[in-house]
């Protein structure tokens, strides 16, 4: 499948790359790895006339922790982060994620920052970073703002960049000794988007309380969704089994999925139920210093 | 319209005038005349059209050839050296790791990736380094058996006499 014509600009600066972006407005897109965009190119439900290509910028490749916050490149490709000794040691809520995104081919190329922009509700990034309260940085011609991740996804493909702002940077709460995650996607095969998924943040306090908590849920609604009142559930309170199941449930009432070829709603928000109060388990049993 | 590319693939340059949407693998195939590189899906499925860009193992349909303009890539035909068959083409060939063969160079090319980062894989890492490579012959039993041969082989230990392929 071929794709229709575009201009192709490959700038080496983020201000050049932002003063093409004021150029050409609407009728630009960036690239990143382009695994999402190229597929969408070739299908022609993309076709955009100008392509401006961040791999020749330096700098938007890392992931370190500074500041209180895991810092991360948007260039930085979803195998970076499934073999990086910082998100292995300190992220398992990432490290699960980045593994079970597409396959490692695609992995190879695809962008953690392309993945968010993109705002694809079966992005695992999406839910996974909703979790794990994670803000983006966005560089425009004024400079740079920080969005948290919870005003970002305006609507399904849609995010609150201006069309001359790049997403630089992924930003997360910096992991504590009782700071634990888990990301668990149910899907058909490998490769595939999800059925479900599921991530879940948490850090308990010292009584083992939960003091802050994060779930998101992948492809069960139009946006990647973050399961609000699930969280209200465990907020202040020991995750025991009837609370997590309480949490569980309420969640899955939170999801909004649709009926098509991967299950009906109905089986999709049982499996919400199921991952959540999987998730948790496993993301308490972390935070308290098991595998 | 036409960019300017210069692209090292297995170890020659090639330099020519594309299209920004022309794709790497139809680049490949179509104006350096490497065919060795398979189209299957053409939707970034299935990893007949791997290659290796600056040594990580990417799906040639789903890149333009402007963004590997610079860059190194190995294809298929850069596994076999002065005519000696690569250990992995000989794995394919002794352990019967294929039989339509198509999406044999992907998966050798996968493999290769592998077998760099990883010397000594487990069964379970090399069916999860190939997970994005798709074939809808073999099973893949004897796919794995002629990675875990050529891994052997390229560490310099055969495997053990009378072992089951």
């Amino acid at each position: 499948m071929i794709p229709g014509s575009f201009e192709y600009f490959s700038p080496q600066t983020l201000p050049e790359a932002v003063t093409l972006l004021q150029r050409y407005g609407e009728d630009a897109k960036v690239l990143a790895g382009g695994h999402s965009l190229i597929p969408l190119m070739k299908l022609r439900l993309a076709a955009p006339r100008y392509l401006v290509d961040l791999s020749r910028i330096d700098g938007l490749t890392y992931i370190r922790e500074s500041e209180g916050f895991l810092r991360v490149g948007a260039l930085t490709r979803h195998g970076d982060i499934e073999t990086s000794d910082v998100i292995r040691s300190g992220y398992p809520l990432l490290a699960d994620a980045a593994r079970v995104i597409a396959d490692p081919l695609v992995r190879n190329m695809g962008t953690v920052g392309g993945s968010l922009a993109h705002a694809d509700p079966a992005g695992d990034w999406g839910a996974a970073l909703l979790a794990a309260g994670a803000h983006v940085v966005a560089t425009g011609p004024r400079g740079g703002r920080t969005i948290p991740l919870d005003e970002f996804f305006v609507g399904t493909f849609t995010t609150a960049l201006q069309p001359d702002e790049i997403l630089t940077e992924i930003g997360i709460p910096q992991s504590q000794k009782n700071s634990g995650g888990a990301y668990l996607k149910l899907e058909r095969k490998v490769g595939d988007f999800a059925i479900a998924a599921v991530g879940v943040g948490l850090l308990l306090s010292s009584t083992g309380a939960c003091e802050q908590v994060g779930i998101g849920l992948c492809n069960v609604g139009p946006t990647s969704l973050r399961a609000g009142q699930a969280e209200q559930v465990l907020r202040g309170k020991k995750p025991d089994d009837a609370t997590i199941a309480r949490a569980a449930e309420t969640a899955a009432t939170e999801s909004d999925p649709a009926d098509d070829l991967r299950g009906p709603a109905d089986y999709k928000r049982d499996m919400v139920r199921v991952l959540t109060a999987r998730a948790l388990r496993l993301a308490v049993g972390r935070a308290k210093g098991g595998a | 319209m036409g960019n300017r590319v210069k692209i090292t693939i297995n170890g020659s340059v090639h330099e020519a005038e594309v299209e920004p949407r022309l794709l790497l693998v139809h680049f490949l195939r179509e104006v350096v005349g490497l065919t060795g590189t398979h189209i299957g899906c053409d939707t970034t499925n299935c990893g007949a059209c791997t290659v290796l860009l600056d040594g990580r193992a990417v799906k040639s349909c789903t890149m333009f050839a402007v963004q590997a303009d610079g860059r190194t890539v190995m294809t298929v035909e850069g596994l076999a050296q002065n005519g000696q068959l690569h250990p992995i083409q000989e794995g394919f060939h002794q352990k019967h790791g294929l039989q339509c063969g198509f999406c044999t160079p992907g998966m050798m090319i996968t493999a290769f990736a592998l077998l760099q980062r990883v010397p000594n894989p487990t069964e379970e890492q090399i069916r999860w380094g190939i997970s994005g490579n798709l074939c809808r012959c073999t099973g893949y039993v004897n796919i794995v058996a002629a990675i875990k041969d050529a891994a052997d082989k390229m560490r310099g230990t055969p495997a053990p006499a009378g072992e089951r392929s």
